[in-house]
């Protein structure tokens, strides 16, 4: 067996030497060669496609037909829908996720665990069997149908059930990104700021928000990003009204199988785009802020 | 098995790890390899099992050029400061890996191979472990077991990279001793890297003093610690005052106070630092050849009574120490008036001190004068 | 749930109570809705129910589809985890934040994407409906459409440790002898192998569940390629709550019993580590 002792990557400081990876341990070229290129056939085929397809469809009627379609009074509302959930479901998951994870990452308590799966529980239901649950307490046939209905107050098929259906869905992702940062952390800067006098109140805003600033940052681009994408749940429980309560994705449905290929497409670019710019800007925050992220998980 | 290094070099970009290294290793001497951090100990331990590259000059294992072998064919067994045990293999396949990675034609039978790790546990003295795991284990049985996984494959030299460096300092003693008694045991020739100069006095044959890449002295115990060749190699030994001073005939002189009478007149006339270890000063009468000092502060530390002595008329301060039980100790009082000589010393030219990181040359092995007064 | 021991940091009750409350109300009093009302239906009932083949037939479609992209992201996954923890190439920032694509993507958006790909007029299905693999409108298509929802989960479990792989452990193996191949196989994979699974069970969840990537590019053909979520729909608009309570409190069990797996598995993993 023919071995390659040359050294591939040169240290970056030069009283380290050790740190980097030498021909020693390193598979042979052919090989890092042929998995580097099937994994990234790979990722082409199942990742790369797709996005690149999205826009190419929404362009194929011309520019003009690509802005048109986001002028029509549907899609219209359905955006206007889907920002309003959003609006709605991400504050309210975002106050959530901070306690919650201060209340695990800051304590110690029996159940602990519990509560973390409990946390985790929306992840693992099925969208569809996430608006189903609505239905089932506040539908017509539900629980407090009747006494809904006797009050004249909608929740399914109404926008409220849309909320309520995509606050359930994105629940876990803020306080999934907080919990394992924070408990990293631990509580030796919170417990310094409080032993120099500050309060609670101030030693969240000016101790613990800072040093937690990027996962947050990212499990609020998450949680938006879901929320506006959310499709299963809130299918279950809008009714599908044209204008009314259709979001964005179920717009997308609608124009798809009246066979509208390019608007369809064009709505669904506006959400495609919005994934890359979630992606981005985690990418920038990575790249930019690599030490600060380094230094704060690695208390 | 004797290990020749001849003029090997190796560069990491635009660092010079090692600058034409040469070293002559006899068949089962145990070696420390001792020096700060990058002063390319570890890469020259590397460079010996074959995990880095040289650039140029040759390591020969006897008489076979080892380059020509990758790290698998030179049977080295290397052993790495923090362990590098197989966490999801029991202890016993750890020690079995070696033999257990062999092709048919040199792997023994099975029950050979449990008969092997039965025996090498028993030689680290970790008998009956074999189906533990290793994050059930202690730091320092872990470096036994990484000892007895290196052992397994009967290497030709034994490579082991500060292995105590991760544990306790009580346990850092026990295994000190524990190895020595090994090596006189088995007879591997060893070589091991430390920075703890302690380590390397205590537990080595033979010490070579590495800095910036070069040897700056090989030698024994007594050789490195009574004739240091180089300032740094007597620095780094052990604690160190440093005198500026002036030879001038056989008298050595101190801003114009004679510190010190030379025996003999090696040594050329001209300015020279005086490196004095604090335990080679002694009080003496005050018509007697030594410096007046004045003390300073005292303090008793256990088994070792430190002092701090300013040169009189001088802004020169030297540390003294003494054992406790010494019969000098009572002298040593606060803003007491003494005479002291040293007893031993080293002479080096001036200004060639610890060269600091960012100066290029090699250090240069200099001539040195000697100086040993008798006790009075 | 409420013993601990002293800490001066304030705020226990305040953070445990609303974090309790919220969850109580969105997550944990709905899901119970569900169980009561499956209960409602009796051991039989609920039995006859899924037992009708319809209803198994999309069962085992979901199930056993989720399954093997799950293994084809766990082969996959680990291949693409490997290549960016330790080797260098051009563009490998840029195709390190397509990963976690699936994440971002909207279920919808993936669906039709897809569906235009694999189509017979599509960029990539246009080469396959030639040698007669139709993916669009296929059991096949369901599979290709979990493996995207999948992927990021194997790639984003095992790159950690891969990462913190110690390079130390592949030199021990090397000084002793091991070549190339032994080292990776004997000393890496092994390691990795817990976090392996995990993202393999991730995946597995996410993918039983999925709706909105599936089913434009499934066929939705009753006993061939339609997935369970689709008929907890269709029964919901033919007013058969009975029966899509059903199916969902059968889909619940199986996700809770693949969560609780998967949070053992977290713990093992945990455990052995320490």
């Amino acid at each position: 067996m023919s071995v390659d002792h040359s050294l591939l990557d040169p240290p970056k400081l030069p009283f380290e030497p050790l740190i980097e990876r030498n021909a020693v341990i390193t598979e042979q070229p052919w090989v890092r060669w042929l998995l580097t290129a099937l994994a990234l056939v790979f990722l082409s085929a199942f990742l790369l496609l797709p996005l690149v397809s999205v826009f190419v469809e929404a362009l194929r009627g011309g520019v003009h037909a690509y802005f048109a379609a986001f002028k029509e009074p549907d899609a219209l509302a359905a955006i206007k829908l889907t920002l309003l959930t959003a609006a709605i479901a991400v504050p309210l998951n975002l106050v959530f996720g901070i306690c919650a994870a201060w209340a695990i990452a800051k304590f110690e308590f029996r159940g602990k665990q519990i509560l973390i799966t409990l946390i985790d529980l929306p992840f693992s239901v099925s969208p569809v069997v996430a608006g189903l649950i609505y239905v089932i307490i506040f539908g017509a046939q539900g629980w407090a149908g009747p006494w809904l209905a006797a009050h004249d107050i909608k929740i399914i098929f109404a926008v409220p059930g849309i909320v309520l259906a995509t606050i359930f869905i994105t629940f876990p992702f803020i306080a999934r990104e907080l919990i394992p940062l924070m408990q990293e952390q631990g509580q030796d800067d919170e417990q310094a700021a409080l032993s120099l006098g500050a309060s609670g109140w101030q030693t969240f805003w000016n101790i613990t928000l800072p040093n937690i600033r990027w996962g947050l940052l990212y499990g609020v681009l998450l949680c938006n990003a879901r929320a506006m994408g959310e499709f299963g749940a809130v299918s279950v429980v809008s009714g599908h009204i044209r204008g009314k309560t259709n979001t964005m994705p179920l717009h997308i449905e609608i124009l798809y199988n009246e066979y509208a290929f390019s608007a369809a497409f064009a709505v669904a670019s506006l959400l495609a785009l919005l994934a890359l710019l979630t992606l981005g800007l985690k990418a920038l925050v990575e790249w930019r802020h690599a030490d600060e992220l380094a230094a704060t998980r690695r208390h | 098995m004797d290990i020749h290094i001849r003029d090997v070099s190796k560069r990491f970009g635009a660092f010079r790890a090692l600058r034409d290294v040469n070293l002559d290793i006899a068949s089962g001497e145990l070696i420390a390899l001792l020096g700060p951090s990058g002063s390319g100990k570890t890469t020259l331990l590397r460079a010996i099992a074959g995990l880095e590259s040289i650039d140029a000059g040759q390591i020969k294992f006897g008489e076979e050029d080892a380059a020509r072998l990758p790290v698998q064919g030179r049977r080295v067994g290397f052993v790495f400061q923090h362990y590098a045990l197989f966490k999801h293999m029991t202890i016993g396949e750890n020690v079995a890996f070696g033999l257990s990675v062999r092709d048919k034609r040199h792997r023994p039978a099975a029950a050979e191979i449990q008969r092997r790790v039965q025996e090498l546990l028993e030689l680290v003295q970790l008998p009956g472990l074999e189906k533990r795991y290793p994050n059930q284990l202690s730091g320092g049985q872990k470096q036994r077991v990484a000892l007895a996984r290196a052992l397994a494959i009967e290497p030709r030299v034994l490579l082991l990279d500060e292995p105590f460096g991760a544990l306790d300092a009580k346990v850092r003693k026990d295994l000190r001793r524990w190895l020595r008694a090994l090596h006189d045991r088995t007879g591997y020739t060893t070589i091991f890297v430390t920075h703890d100069q302690e380590e390397a006095l205590e537990l080595a044959d033979r010490i070579v003093v590495m800095n910036r890449g070069g040897i700056e002295q090989s030698g024994s115990v007594d050789e490195l610690y009574e004739h240091p060749a180089t300032p740094f190699v007597f620095d780094f030994l052990g604690s160190t005052n440093i005198i500026e001073a002036d030879v001038l005939g056989r008298r050595l002189v101190h801003q114009q106070k004679e510190i010190a009478t030379l025996h003999d007149s090696i040594h050329p006339n001209g300015p020279v630092d005086v490196y004095v270890r604090p335990g080679d000063l002694r009080a003496v009468e005050a018509n007697s050849p030594g410096m007046d000092v004045f003390v300073r502060w005292v303090q008793r530390t256990g088994p070792i009574v430190r002092a701090e002595v300013n040169l009189s008329g001088t802004e020169t301060v030297l540390t003294v120490e003494l054992p406790h039980l010494h019969h000098d100790v009572p002298l040593f009082k606060a803003d007491a008036r003494l005479r002291l000589r040293m007893m031993q010393f080293s002479l080096y030219p001036r200004g060639s001190r610890l060269p600091s990181r960012s100066v290029v040359e090699p250090p240069i092995l200099i001539g040195r004068e000697r100086e040993r007064a008798r006790l009075s | 749930m409420r013993a601990r021991t002293f800490t001066p940091i304030p705020g226990f009750s305040l953070t445990l109570g609303v974090t309790i409350t919220y969850l109580c109300l969105i997550v944990l009093i709905p899901l119970a809705g569900v169980f009561f009302k499956a209960a409602g239906l009796g051991l039989e009932g609920l039995w006859n129910t899924l037992s009708a083949p319809r209803v198994l037939a999309s069962l085992e479609l979901t199930f056993g589809s989720a399954l093997i992209a799950a293994c084809a992201n766990a082969v996959f996954g680990l291949l693409v985890a490997w290549v960016f923890v330790r080797y260098e190439f051009p563009g490998k920032r840029l195709f390190d934040s397509t990963i976690d694509l699936p994440f971002a993507l909207p279920t919808a958006v993936a669906g039709i994407a897809l569906t235009s790909l694999y189509a017979g007029n599509g960029w990539i299905g246009q080469f396959l409906e030639p040698h007669g693999i139709k993916v669009a409108y296929t059991p096949l298509g369901i599979i290709v459409a979990m493996t995207f929802i999948g992927l990021p989960f194997v790639v984003r479990t095992v790159e950690p440790v891969l990462r913190e792989a110690e390079k130390e452990l592949e030199e021990a193996a090397a000084s002793l002898g091991a070549n190339r191949w032994q080292t990776v196989s004997r000393v890496i994979l092994p390691a990795v192998g817990p976090a392996l699974l995990t993202g393999f069970a991730l995946a597995l969840a996410r993918a039983v569940g999925e709706y909105g990537s599936i089913i434009f590019i499934a066929g939705n053909i009753p006993m061939v390629s339609e997935i369970a979520p689709l008929l907890i729909i269709i029964k919901l608009e033919e007013f058969d709550y009975a029966g899509a309570t059903a199916i969902a409190a059968a889909m619940l069990v199986i996700s809770f019993t693949l969560l609780l797996a998967i949070n053992g598995l977290q713990a093992y993993v945990r455990r052995r580590k320490a």
